[in-house]
């Protein structure tokens, strides 16, 4: 792995919360790793693990996932959907050879900008330790991930 | 609309903010149009521009001209959060005759040019942002906004000074207000206060009339020593359950006379409105001036609840208003708005220990000194110490307890440096004792407040800056003995001080109300970590939540004094009558809806939604989505198997095409 390593990630978040947080991120110029590449939901309930497998096979090095803290949903309490989404997720990825490691789910409020950055930040020192996923050129010309040999698709 | 594009792509602008520097700063705003213009010709993008300030109103005709010119299908604004603008640029697209769901906004400030600092890597990150809004618009759909009728009465929540302004700015508007109180009389913290700052006017004096109006006016509904238990609906339509305690008294007999209190032989600490310095009896009314005027019975405290003799209130009720039968009640409301004006609860001083409060007789807190300074407060009026008859030759009012303090609260609480000034005039008017104040900085920014602190300083309070390491009754010389020692650092004379006094004031903080977190979960509004409620803008919306219809004012978002809390209160009031005015409402056409072909009545989504929004056809082995019950969170739209359910403005199309956007560069140099 070259020490040059810039991991690509994508972001879910929330409009009610991490979205937010992320606004007021931006508001109190709080400084975060340009690595991240944010997506609004209405809700982290919204997630299709689709979107995830995705953002991976796209490119993207990893996932992170955001929601209201549990029992904060603004929807009463489609978070906990998407933490069982989330835990299954990780399942399958982990059978798939990836390493689980690459979709992180996390918790933070509207008022949490600062965390959300911190949040950011230790994601994207992770995902450099795993290195590159690079699925986006494994799949160059395949149609579907399912095309993609076994021993190809494991890192 | 011309739609001759080239390919069967819409035609789409693209256009981008300089946002003054606060965007150019950090990207190169010139680059990333001619990128996009360039690069992402292919994926329909005919026309791509950069603006200094896009939301002006040059900005916005900028986009209506092109939208008229050129035909332009979709159009994409690289700017700030959706959450300032997005109105304003669907707005523009709206007037040039372009459907406004057909406008998408890219954060280029917020998650870009305010959070980097790197100008190449940002530029990258701008791109790539703006390439996800473009493949997303693509998908966009045209929209229709929903309209729905507001219901015109209005739900209340806190009968402190906050909420009864704010329900008589609306009943004298002729509209129907429910005031919801928990407490047996509205009323408030400021009901308990005997002066207030810096006029000194009588607390009693100026509330009493507003309760006294809120209770008695037509259009004003009090449902005292009740608390909502649930909400459903959404702006406009909202459906309120409240449960109605039982007082035990039944107020269409009850004339308020007040003998049931005076026979009431059983005497119980209050720590209510007395704050644990005097006694009420079991049936009560909190005060006086109690708004209703109606008793309450204290159920575990009553001798005939707990050994069912006793029933004195009810042998001498001269209109045998007497009922201990009855039992608590739920009453369902409709309502279009809410107003949660449910205050604050006072920091617990026994948590500072080594301020001894609770261990040490002569330390008070701010609110048991306005009782004792009240002269319809237990000791009548009179400053005395903890024995109730000594007066105390010298005081030390403690500030910032509580508050500014990284082991407790770090806010500043706002109004204990006034409330402290007000001790300290109150105590030497009335007992002309020696007054120290021991602060850390002085903040008396409001109409009039520094000159009051001018006037308390000529009046010969003793002012100490330095925050009080301990209060103690451990004396170390004979000046000491028998006294409480405060030890200070006094930062301004740079040494230590022992100071020794008769009386302690603790000028203790407001914390947010211990249930804050399950009111905010009940109306679904935001509350910070610390418990104080999320304001939609902290500047320019104080009063509005993220939750269309549900207001905020006073001390629920954060502590306040007594002319902010009316002014949130008042403009509350004012945007509630604003919808209520408007006649109807217009919601986000964001709803899921279940294509019936596809759906295979597998009943996965049913059990999702939390809004029960999702019906099932038994005879058409089919579901369906209630639309005006759909608040739009997507949940059943994701876990659809067979991809029978599709969320309109974020759809599975949408999405996945903005991710294909976000990582088109890695893509391109793969390619």
């Amino acid at each position: 792995m070259s020490a040059s390593f810039e991991p690509v990630i994508i972001g879910f978040t929330c409009n009610w919360c991490s979205y937010r947080a992320a606004d007021l991120a931006g508001t109190a110029r709080i400084k975060y790793a340009p690595n991240v590449r944010l997506i609004r939901l209405m809700c982290s309930g919204r997630l299709d693990p689709t979107f995830v497998m995705k953002a991976l096979a796209d490119g993207a090095d990893g996932v992170l996932i955001t929601g209201c803290h549990p029992g904060e949903c603004h929807y009463i309490e489609q978070n906990y959907k998407a933490l069982r989404r989330y835990l299954l997720l990780r399942r399958v990825l982990k059978g798939m050879g990836i390493a689980p490691e690459r979709v992180k789910l996390v918790w933070a409020s509207a008022a949490e900008g600062m965390k959300l950055a911190q949040e950011i930040n230790t994601f994207v020192e992770e995902i450099r330790a795993l290195g590159p996923l690079g699925w986006n050129k494994k799949l160059a010309g395949r149609e579907h991930p399912v095309d993609m040999p076994l021993e190809e698709v494991a890192v | 609309m011309s739609a001759e594009s080239t390919s069967n792509k819409p035609r789409i602008g693209v256009y981008i903010c300089h946002c003054g520097t606060n965007i150019s700063h950090t990207v190169d705003v010139e680059k990333v149009r001619e990128w996009a213009e360039t690069m992402l010709g292919a994926e329909g993008v005919v026309i791509a521009r950069d603006y200094k300030f896009m939301c002006s109103s040059l900005g916005q005709e900028l986009i209506e001209k092109d939208i008229k010119e050129l035909g332009l299908e979709r159009v994409v604004v690289a700017a700030c959060s959706p959450h300032l603008h997005e109105m304003t640029f669907r707005g523009a697209s709206k007037r040039a005759g372009l459907n406004p769901y057909l406008t998408e906004l890219a954060s280029i400030r917020e998650q870009v040019s305010w959070v980097h600092t790197d100008k190449a890597v940002a530029t990258e990150k701008a791109k790539a942002v703006v390439a996800g809004a473009v493949e997303r618009v693509v998908r966009n759909e045209p929209l229709q906004e929903i309209r729905v009728p507001i219901h015109p009465d209005t739900l209340v929540v806190g009968g402190g000074i906050a909420g009864i302004q704010a329900a008589l700015e609306i009943a004298n508007a002729g509209f129907k207000v429910y005031l919801v109180e928990r407490e047996p009389s509205i009323g408030g913290h400021m009901a308990q206060f005997d002066k207030t700052f810096p006029t000194l006017d009588c607390a009693a004096c100026i509330l009493t009339p507003r309760m006294f109006e809120a209770g008695n006016h037509p259009n004003i509904e009090l449902l005292t020593w009740s608390e909502v238990t649930h909400v459903a609906g959404y702006v406009g339509n909202f459906t309120v359950t409240i449960k109605k305690k039982p007082r035990y008294v039944n107020t269409d007999l009850c004339t308020g006379c007040g003998i049931c209190v005076e026979k009431c032989p059983k005497k119980v600490v209050d720590d209510v409105y007395e704050a644990g310095l005097g006694y009420r009896k079991v049936v009560y009314t909190p005060f006086a001036q109690a708004v209703p005027k109606y008793p309450v019975i204290d159920a575990p405290n009553c001798t005939y609840f707990q050994k069912g003799t006793c029933k004195a209130c009810e042998k001498f009720c001269p209109t045998n208003a007497i009922d201990f039968t009855q039992k608590e009640e739920y009453v369902t409301l409709q309502v279009g708005n809410i107003i949660l004006a449910t205050g604050y609860d006072l920091f617990d001083a026994r948590r500072v220990s080594n301020y001894g409060y609770g261990r040490l007789a002569n330390v008070f807190t701010s609110i048991e000194f306005e009782r004792m300074s009240n002269a319809a407060g237990p000791t009548a009026g009179n400053i005395v110490l903890r024995d109730g008859k000594t007066q105390p030759k010298t005081v030390g009012i403690i500030h910032c307890v509580g508050s500014r303090d990284k082991n407790y609260n770090n806010y500043c609480s706002s109004i204990c440096c006034m409330q402290s000034l007000k001790f300290a005039h109150l105590v030497r008017e009335r007992t002309g004792a020696t007054v120290y104040e021991f602060y850390i900085d002085m903040r008396t920014p409001m109409k009039a407040y520094d000159e009051f602190y001018q006037r308390v300083l000529e009046e010969g309070t003793l002012f100490v800056r330095g925050k009080v390491a301990q209060v103690t009754n451990a004396a170390r010389n004979e000046r000491e003995e028998g006294k409480l020692i405060i030890q200070v650092e006094d930062t301004l004379a740079g040494k230590q001080r022992r100071i020794p006094v008769d009386m302690v004031i603790l000028s203790i903080g407001m914390k947010p109300r211990r249930d804050s977190k399950e009111i905010s979960h009940l109306f679904g509004v935001g509350c910070s970590s610390d418990g104080w409620f999320i304001e939609k803008h902290p500047k320019l919306d104080p009063v509005s939540t993220m939750t269309e219809g549900v207001m905020i004012a006073g001390c629920a978002t954060g502590p306040k004094d007594i002319p902010a809390s009316v002014a949130q209160g008042a403009a509350a009031a004012a945007r509630v009558l604003n919808k209520i005015m408007q006649k109807e409402v217009v919601l986000e056409p964001i709803k899921a809806s279940i294509d019936q072909e596809k759906c295979s009545g597998c009943r996965i989504c049913n059990g999702l939604c939390p809004f029960n929004a999702i019906l099932f056809h038994e005879n058409r082995m089919v579901s369906e989505v209630n639309p005006a019950l759909c608040q739009g969170c997507g949940t059943c739209v994701a876990a659809c198997p067979a991809g029978a359910i599709s969320g309109s403005g974020f759809s599975n199309e949408q999405i996945l095409a903005q991710i294909d956007g976000l990582l088109m560069d890695l893509n391109l140099a793969a390619a």
